[in-house]
């Protein structure tokens, strides 16, 4: 039964994963790709290892469930960082978007 | 004197959070109640949180308390609600043959003081629907929103932070 269950998350997770990869080839600019790869990546990544967990449990399962945590941990992190990288060398975002708060932040007046 | 006080107790409190956290990820790897390993463990743990507890002085960890500890759990399940919420978003924003998305970056005000609780928002806001952390200076966050649905700062903090914020201020009160 434990088995079963098990594969069904292990198939959502890729199911979200597969998402997540379109997305990121779909959207128009880095910041909006980085919302595909943050979101459904990490939870996509995270239901593969819980399945490894239902499906094995044990010693495996629990390095498993380490591997989630720290996934939920720095995945955020990267993408705050590869997203504010982006924003100070110049990317330019996609000419759709309605407005960019941080551009317009010339003289600094959000600085502390 | 009081405020080297004030850092002791923060230094006892950082090594026993670090010696707890430690020991935890030493007993999920080997996962192994053998004493032999456990003792391993136990003295790795504390060389470790000893040598370094006085590098996570800025966090500004709070004090350990049942109520906070009851608020987490519940901030924990809220927030994989907001997460699950955003992979459907998102999946459905990206199969969407004309793609809705209308994204911009917004600013939302924050009244959290540590750096530990901004970090903790800020990841949250990151793996919520359609919004991501640019960048936090001072009390204001650079939020990236794939569907702008509000420019004011007031509203935008409302949709955005406040569902997670009410209980992080309970927890770092």
């Amino acid at each position: 039964m434990s088995e079963i269950i098990g594969i069904v998350v292990i198939s959502m997770g890729v199911a979200f994963d597969l998402f997540g990869c379109i997305g990121l080839v779909r959207l128009p600019d880095i910041y909006n790709r980085l919302q595909g790869a943050t979101k459904c990546v990490t939870l996509g990544t995270c239901l593969i290892l819980l399945g490894v967990l239902i499906h094995s449990g044990g010693a495996m399962g629990a390095k498993a469930l380490l591997c989630a945590i720290f996934i939920l941990l720095t995945s955020p992190t990267g993408a705050h960082a590869l997203a504010r990288g982006a924003h100070k060398s110049g990317v330019k975002l996609w000419e759709g978007s309605v407005m960019d708060k941080y551009a317009d932040d010339k003289e600094g007046e959000l600085d502390r | 004197m009081a405020e080297t006080a004030y850092k002791a107790t923060h230094r006892v409190r950082n090594f026993f959070y670090l010696f707890f956290i430690l020991l935890i990820i030493w007993l999920a790897l080997t996962s192994n109640f053998h004493w032999q390993e456990l003792s391993v463990g136990v003295l790795v743990s504390l060389v470790i949180s000893l040598i370094l507890n006085k590098n996570y002085l800025g966090l500004g960890f709070p004090p350990f308390s049942i109520k906070r500890i009851a608020f987490f759990i519940i901030y924990i399940v809220v927030l994989f609600k907001e997460i699950i919420k955003a992979n459907f978003d998102v999946a459905y924003r990206v199969i969407h043959p004309k793609m809705p998305i209308k994204p911009g970056i917004v600013v939302i005000k924050t009244t959290l003081k540590q750096d530990i609780a901004k970090l903790i928002l800020a990841n949250s806001i990151t793996l919520t629907p359609g919004t991501f952390t640019l960048d936090i200076l001072g009390d204001t966050l650079l939020i990236h929103w794939i569907n702008v649905k509000s420019e004011n700062v007031d509203e935008a903090t409302k949709i955005i932070g406040e569902k997670f914020e009410k209980y992080l201020r309970v927890i770092f009160a």
